[in-house]
């Protein structure tokens, strides 16, 4: 009662002095309040906050954005925290804000639930970052168009090469797009460095446009604006469930992957309540809200049902992925200016 | 001792002894005990002694209060102000959230010191206080004639530019000379400048790519010439022929400019894309192969043609009429042929015109985000390359500052270059005198280039409209025409529940928050605007020039810069504002201002100064003068400020996209969003409705200030409904 009270006297105050209330806008927040930057779809994101709310009645104030774009803001912020947890978005900007240390530690209850990836995740960001969903890269081709052009359908990474598919690769640039440094690391993991970059080279006479942001290439491919394009499994899922001519392929050679992670961040207000977020959000009930929310990703806890529409991860042959190397700051600086001394510049 | 000058230092005392000194702690509603319990007094008599000195100017300002009128009272009055502004300042940079703020202080007292918030009513009303208090001394002294208004006019704008455009800027360039771990290291702003993917050339001698900075030089000369040539095009058919359609052409130069970004960039990939309308018929019907063309310098150069060819057609069609036809008749009196007038006395008349529309596209150009992110390819542009050292893989912040510091020197150069050409010589044909003459026809063969470019390019933009419509209305654009109004329930649907209207739609939130927000900018815009304009142009003071620079300066910065520095600066305090609906309406007032400024001063310019000094020799006080005569006659510039303002504020990208939060989230945020996501039509389904309702807060805000009515003959420039002619 107390706190309705309090809401409406602060509804009061707001309505009397609107000019005031604007500045000091935010108030009127009632107790038990969660501050959460998301950085997943909107449709999920917004799934996730219901949720919680009807479940523990935290009122949760949620903002979505890009998951490079919840980094910088935090980096920004870091002096005095607006948010308390961030969840979802690709791993690397968690790993590098537990390397900053911009993100609180935390043991969950939870964590005995968890497959093993986003519990490795955890031990190497030292307890600051956890795995709540994983999907493998991979790529995908237009069906329609390969047809069209006679492109055999291409199994592997080094299918890619074949000149059937001149200017006919799409890819992001791993300057702008986590999901193409998640490529670049895989290659270079699964050939070495060397035969790594042979391959980013041969590949670059096929690429037709190295776009700014991951999930791109996916789109292009549905609106037939490229035959084959690079990105994660599950983002070309949602094309092929939105009636897209597109299929997905799991390279034969092996892929590397992301883990999507939560973290609290590092003097969060509402710590309590982030903590209270960061057990419920790594269980199997909230996890399940994914695919309802037409995301394909891999969800973390164990016992949460694998959407049926998500590629199988044990159909996939993953990699090792190294994720404290290849996602620490300084090897990520190396390989990005190696990729565009070396790559990104070469004549076609 | 005036009345005015009493009620701000009783003001000051309001502030300091009972008004809340710190902001409320957003997580608690403020209740009494926070209002005068947390004042700054209480504040400093319950342990926070370094807001006690606050005291002693506030004393000092009582002494020409209560003591009769004499010689020294202005001298009080100024130094109660600086010191007063002095001290608040001091005790807010050295004391932060943490304890000391700079480490020499740690190291001397040996601790990490006391710790305070962010500064809240009290602190800013007491800041206020003092330097209108200031000001007023400064009259009293005999500066600007001795009036008050004036003086606190200049002291605060100049404050407020100080606030939210110098610190802001001055604290991300910094950023510039520091590596990753924020130390100073100058080297690395070398290496970062000169690099080779800013300035290479490689593109002339082989098929390699140049620099960015290159390519961003390149695209706003073509787009400032492009849009230049369009425009002319516009504006000469729309007066000096007897086209039929005109009317038309008004209503299309207005829908470019409220069309929210990446709509037009999205539209061309359905035409011109590899499966777009237009290349399946090619492909169909004459066999000619799809191709990605669009991707790349020709998209981006087409994309920025449709939206800022309005903006240059809006600039030229005022001077194209304003030009006397008096000279034109004198010239074809002396028996010249119409085409050589047209060369040798209508265009020359129209250089300043034609300069501005030219800086104008140049400068949107470089500032645009939207198009070269969905139509880029391979070609790379500053304005995205800043964005991505910011927000990509790579989280480089000193190289965004770098990168930023290069496109703002070509702005400010662009600037520079307009103001050396057009010189000193003088364009004034709009005079007292009366104007008898009827504009000329135009030569035969500009008519016919005009309509021959001016024809196919309307229609064009109206295929780019269709295209738009069609996408808010079908399931998916490209892949599925089913018709469906899917997307608009999903984005803005309305429950009957129990008690009453249920907003469920998704975009519903973003939606108030952006015309909230664009409600609450728009006037703040105009007021400061005008404001400035008329102390630039009615006033003379030392340091005008460099006073005029900084009202220019937010214009010239791209929108992610700013987006950042005003997270850098304000996050943190005394300042303490981000994550309010305050700090994004600040933006944008600090952003679009300039364009008050520059449509006050071109209106102003046309004001005789005897109208003014008539109200002044009366009696009238300035501030009455601006009120009774000024602001009437300025009806036109306020328009043009507060529809500029306004749609600015629905359609920015780049500046609020780090700014937004859950409350105030923008509508162009959640288009991004939408495109990201690859909901085209959604994307587009709100965006029309955002279209929709630009349109009418544009009619309504030019019934609601009215036209300015002169008592003469229709002589002057007909106002256009966004003056953009604004920009020097």
């Amino acid at each position: 009662m107390k706190l309705k009270k309090n809401l409406v006297a602060a509804t009061m105050l707001a309505g009397s002095m609107t000019a005031l209330a604007f500045l000091s806008a935010g108030a009127a927040q009632a107790q038990g309040a969660l501050v959460m930057y998301c950085g997943v779809q909107e449709e999920w994101c917004r799934a996730m906050v219901g949720a919680f709310e009807r479940d523990t009645g935290i009122k949760v104030s949620m903002t979505r954005k890009s998951s490079g774009e919840i980094f910088a803001q935090v980096k920004a912020e870091a002096a005095n925290p607006r948010a308390d947890i961030w969840w979802g978005g690709t791993g690397d900007p968690h790993m590098q804000a537990a390397e900053e240390g911009l993100t609180e530690e935390y043991t969950s209850p939870k964590m005995n639930e968890l497959q093993d990836w986003a519990m490795r995740q955890w031990e190497q960001s030292k307890k600051r970052t956890v795995g709540i969903y994983s999907g493998a890269l991979g790529f995908g081709y237009n069906t329609e168009l390969a047809k069209a052009n006679n492109v055999p359908e291409p199994k592997c990474w080094a299918d890619l090469l074949k000149p059937g598919l001149k200017d006919e690769v799409q890819v992001a640039d791993p300057n702008s797009s986590g999901t193409a440094y998640t490529l670049l690391a895989t290659i270079v993991q699964i050939m070495g460095e060397e035969k790594g970059f042979e391959y980013l080279k041969a590949l670059h006479k096929n690429v037709n446009q190295y776009t700014k942001s991951g999930a791109a290439p996916a789109k292009a491919m549905a609106q037939g604006e490229t035959t084959a394009g690079i990105a994660f499994m599950h983002d070309i899922v949602t094309m092929v469930v939105d009636k897209a001519p597109v299929k997905v392929v799991a390279p034969c050679e092996g892929t590397g992957y992301e883990i999507g992670s939560m973290s609290i961040i590092k003097g969060a207000k509402n710590l309590d309540s982030a903590k209270k977020f960061y057990d419920w959000a790594l269980t199997a009930d909230a996890q399940k809200l994914g695919a309802e929310a037409k995301s394909y990703q891999v969800p973390s806890n164990k016992s949460t049902p694998i959407p049926p529409q998500a590629p199988k991860l044990t159909d996939i042959k993953l990699i090792n992925f190294n994720f404290a190397k290849y996602g620490s700051s300084e090897e990520r600086k190396r390989l990005l200016s190696k990729w565009d001394s070396e790559v990104k510049n070469l004549p076609k | 001792m005036s009345r005015a000058t009493l009620g701000w230092i009783v003001l000051g005392w309001v502030g300091y002894a009972l008004l809340p000194w710190y902001g409320f702690d957003r997580s608690a509603a403020p209740n009494f005990a926070s209002y005068i319990g947390g004042s700054g007094l209480a504040h400093g008599l319950k342990g926070a002694w370094w807001l006690l000195p606050v005291l002693s100017p506030l004393l000092m300002s009582l002494r020409p209060a209560l003591l009769p009128p004499r010689n020294g009272n202005s001298t009080w009055l100024i130094a109660s102000g600086i010191l007063g502004l002095g001290l608040i300042v001091l005790q807010g940079f050295s004391i932060g959230l943490n304890g000391w703020t700079l480490d020499a202080l740690r190291s001397l007292t040996g601790g990490t010191g006391p710790s305070q918030g962010g500064m809240g009513y009290g602190a800013a009303l007491t800041s206020i206080a003092f330097l209108i208090i200031l000001c007023h001394g400064l009259a009293a002294r005999g500066w600007c004639r001795g009036d008050a208004f004036v003086t606190s006019s200049i002291g605060t704008v100049v404050a407020l530019i100080t606030v939210f455009v110098f610190f802001p800027v001055t604290t991300i360039l910094a950023s510039a000379f520091a590596d990753n771990a924020g130390n100073f290291a100058p080297l690395e702003f070398v290496t970062k400048f000169m690099d080779r993917s800013i300035w290479g050339l490689d593109c002339l001698s082989s098929d390699l790519r140049c620099g960015v900075a290159w390519n961003t030089l390149f695209l706003g000369l073509l787009v400032g010439v492009g849009t230049t040539a369009l425009g002319l095009a516009f504006a000469l058919i729309a007066t000096r022929t007897a086209f039929r359609y005109k009317k038309l052409l008004r209503v299309m130069s207005v829908l470019p400019i409220i069309t929210p970004p990446f709509v037009i960039g999205l539209a061309l990939i359905l035409i011109f894309g590899r499966s777009g309308a237009l290349s399946s018929v090619l492909w169909e019907w004459f066999g000619i192969p799809r191709s990605r063309w669009i991707y790349g310098l020709p998209g981006i150069f087409i994309a920025q043609l449709l939206a800022f060819t309005p903006i240059a057609f809006l600039v030229l069609i005022g001077v194209v009429q304003g030009i006397s036809p008096t000279l034109e008749e004198a010239s074809q009196t002396l028996r010249a042929k119409s085409w050589t007038t047209f060369v040798t006395v209508t265009l020359p008349l129209m250089r300043p015109g034609l300069a501005n529309a030219f800086l104008l596209g140049f400068v949107e150009s470089l500032a645009d985000f939207g198009n070269p992110l969905v139509l880029g390819g391979n070609f790379e542009v500053l304005s995205t390359k800043i964005f991505f050292a910011v927000v990509g893989a790579q989280q480089d912040q000193g190289r965004a500052a770098v990168l930023s510091i290069i496109l703002l020197a070509f702005t400010l150069g662009a600037f520079w270059l307009q103001h050396a050409w057009l010189g000193k010589k003088v364009y004034t044909t709009v005079t007292g005198k009366g104007d008898a003459g009827i504009p000329l026809p135009l030569p035969r063969r500009v008519a016919l280039a005009s309509y021959f470019t001016a024809i196919p390019w309307a229609l064009f933009t109206v295929a780019v409209y269709v295209i738009i419509l069609i996408g808010a209305f079908v399931r998916s654009m490209g892949r599925d025409y089913t018709p469906t109004l899917e997307h608009f329930l999903t984005a803005f649907r309305v429950e009957r529940a129990e008690r009453g209207l249920f907003f469920s739609g998704s975009a519903w939130d973003s939606f108030f928050a952006t015309v909230k927000v664009a409600a609450l900018a728009a006037p703040l815009t105009a007021a400061i605007g005008l404001l400035t304009a008329y102390l630039l142009t009615r006033q003379r003071f030392s340091g005008q020039r460099a006073f005029e620079f900084g009202t220019l300066l937010s214009f010239a910065i791209p929108g992610t810069v700013v987006g950042v520095s005003y997270i850098l600066a304000f996050n943190v305090p005394p300042i303490e504002i981000t994550g309010t609906g305050f700090v994004l309406v600040m933006c944008f007032v600090f952003r679009n201002m300039p364009v008050g400024v520059r449509s006050g001063i071109a209106t102003l310019s046309q004001i005789d100064k005897s109208l003014d000094e008539a109200s002044l020799t009366l009696g009238a006080r300035s501030a009455t003068t601006m009120r009774r005569v000024v602001l009437p006659l300025l009806r036109p510039a306020i328009v043009a400020a507060l529809v500029y303002s306004f749609v600015r504020a629905m359609t920015a990208v780049s500046a609020v996209i780090f700014l937004v939060t859950a409350e105030y989230n923008m509508a162009t945020t959640y288009i991004v969003g939408r495109v990201e996501a690859g909901e085209f039509g959604l994307a587009i389904a709100y965006s029309t409705v955002l279209i929709v309702v630009m349109l009418f807060a544009i009619l309504a805000i030019q019934v609601v200030v009215g036209e300015r009515r002169l008592g003469r003959r229709a002589a002057s420039p007909s106002p256009s409904p966004v003056a953009v002619q604004a920009i020097p």
